[in-house]
């Protein structure tokens, strides 16, 4: 799959925006007045700035609005809705907790289920096409949730938390690197299945639709930088992992936390990119490519 | 709405014979011209006459060589649309209710005016059936051509999708493949019709004939080794020219 630049900091960003707003719904920290504006402010940014980034990629966003009508059917306009309503609500418990110093709980709580329904139903989006088999798999929904828990543990300040998450979420990565690399041969979708000319010999594309390329080849069938596929997992769990364990297990002080939180985000964000760039779409397979 | 109907009156698709199919491509010439001259967004081209040449197409065709454990490859040329899933999986993933399946035909369409261009429907379908236009940013694909076959101010043998109606090798059929005595249907019947990617769980109305089981060379003779072969030592002016290379 294309690797495309707004989705990767839309998923990424969000997902530590939301993240955030899970562990500042349930109250951790317990902050009130400047400090919860400044926890809310970066939440609000994250996720509204992946939000924005999101709609880079459309090709009308004057229309966005009508994505919030299909939450029967469709996960993205189910994402749609449960980020405008997690947004509200916690919009609102933001307000009790920074001008009148009053911590709603219900609020917070149903701000944080939507906000944690938020990162799930961006996972399920991904998560639900048979055509991507490396995505089609609960450990999608996990690796996503995983990760936004654990770095909004970790913008949450709350060190103890954020370092088991991590590993957790670390583990779970591993995981699902593992696991993908498996699906599509699992699948049973191969050229023989595409064509349903296997039963004759063994089938190869002998000559494309076209001598150019398209659409559908820029979109799905991206290879660039699979070779370096190894190299970029290791550096991703290094980064995302073990440097803000490590740096998290020292004495806390406020500047390696920053650091801490800026190695987990590069290190996400190559494990996101990574996830698209490593994604065989079925479609390839009709090109004989994968 | 992005829901699927739980069932449609009629199935109408495609039946596309891999047998016939000569490779001309002139059925996607001719989707592409129906296509940009009528309904909804035109399918446009990028740098069409320039080095890297690239546009929207409803349908293509691939070619594919196929070696079987004995004897010679095969070339089988292999068109290819939208199959009007019945479980198309591109309907329910939009988010806008753009795309969306007729209950009266189940025609699988898109209502251009509400389509974001997000994307997902493109992703959600294994068969590379739609394509995001790049001029219009808008999502393509096939109609079945909606405005033909209904159209009563084409005579009524043009109302047909305009690709069975081009082929010069009558390799691609239309009709209703939810009525078990339709032609299609018993087509697809006798020639033993399959669907692509049927683990996909997608179930397309369209379907494909496998090609039919080449002729084999009839069995020689075993006394055609004793026969005198027609073609004996070369006689007259090159039998001399024959001598006379050999000699040099």
């Amino acid at each position: 799959m294309h690797p495309a630049p707004s989705v990767i900091f839309f998923s990424v960003f969000s997902g530590l925006g939301f993240g955030l707003l899970v562990w500042l719904g349930l109250g951790i920290p317990a902050v009130t007045g400047g400090s919860a504006f400044a926890f809310f402010a970066i939440a609000y940014l994250l996720a509204v700035g992946g939000l924005i980034s999101s709609t880079f990629h459309l090709g009308h966003p004057e229309r966005a609005l009508k994505a919030f009508s299909q939450w029967r059917s469709s996960w993205l306009s189910r994402e749609a809705c449960c980020a405008v309503a997690a947004l509200v609500l916690m919009g609102l418990y933001g307000l009790g907790l920074v001008f009148f110093d009053a911590r709603w709980t219900l609020l917070g709580v149903l701000g944080a289920l939507f906000s944690i329904a938020t990162v799930f139903t961006t996972s399920m989006i991904y998560a639900q096409l048979k055509t991507v088999p490396r995505w089609h798999m609960p450990l999608t929904p996990l690796n996503f949730l995983s990760l936004s828990f654990a770095g909004g543990a970790l913008l949450a300040g709350q060190v103890t938390a954020a370092a088991i998450l991590i590993l957790l979420a670390g583990g779970i990565q591993l995981l699902t690197w593992i696991m993908g690399d498996k699906r599509l041969a699992e699948s049973g979708t191969d050229m023989a299945s595409a064509t349903r000319l296997g039963n004759i010999g063994t089938v190869r594309a002998f000559e494309p639709p076209h001598t150019g390329t398209n659409y559908l080849l820029r979109e799905f069938v991206h290879v660039i930088g699979r070779k370096h596929a190894r190299k970029l997992r290791i550096i991703a769990l290094v980064l995302m992992c073990l440097l803000p364990v490590l740096l998290l297990l020292l004495p806390f002080n406020h500047i390696l936390a920053v650091f801490a939180v800026l190695a987990h985000v590069a290190g996400v964000l190559t494990a996101r990119w990574l996830f698209f760039a490593q994604a065989e779409h079925v479609v390839g397979l009709y090109y004989g490519k994968r | 709405m992005t829901t699927l109907p739980e069932q449609t009156d009629k199935k109408l698709g495609l039946v596309i014979d891999l047998d016939t199919c000569v490779g001309c491509h002139a059925c996607v010439i001719s989707c592409k011209g129906w296509n940009t001259e009528n309904y909804g967004a035109p399918l446009s081209d990028q740098d069409p006459y320039g080095a890297n040449p690239s546009g929207t197409f409803l349908n293509r065709v691939h070619s594919y060589e196929v070696q079987p454990d004995q004897g010679t490859a095969q070339l089988i040329h292999f068109p290819k649309s939208c199959l009007h899933c019945e479980d198309a999986p591109c309907v329910t993933v939009c988010p806008t209710g753009a795309s969306y399946k007729r209950v009266e035909d189940g025609i699988v369409l898109v209502n251009e005016s509400d389509c974001i261009g997000c994307g997902l429907c493109a992703w959600a379908c294994p068969y590379g059936a739609r394509e995001m236009d790049q001029e219009e940013k808008v999502m393509k694909k096939c109609t079945l051509c909606v405005d033909r076959i209904y159209n009563e101010n084409l005579p009524e043998i043009d109302r047909e999708p305009v690709c069975v109606r081009t082929c010069p090798a009558g390799a691609r059929h239309f009709g209703d493949l939810g009525d078990p005595n339709s032609a299609v249907s018993q087509l697809v019947k006798d020639r033993g019709g399959v669907d692509l990617m049927p683990e996909q769980g997608t179930k397309p109305v369209n379907k494909y004939l496998p090609p039919r089981p080449k002729d084999a060379l009839p069995e020689i003779d075993v006394l055609a080794p004793y026969l005198d072969p027609v073609i004996g030592e070369p006689k007259g002016f090159l039998g001399w020219l024959d001598k006379a290379l050999e000699k040099i």
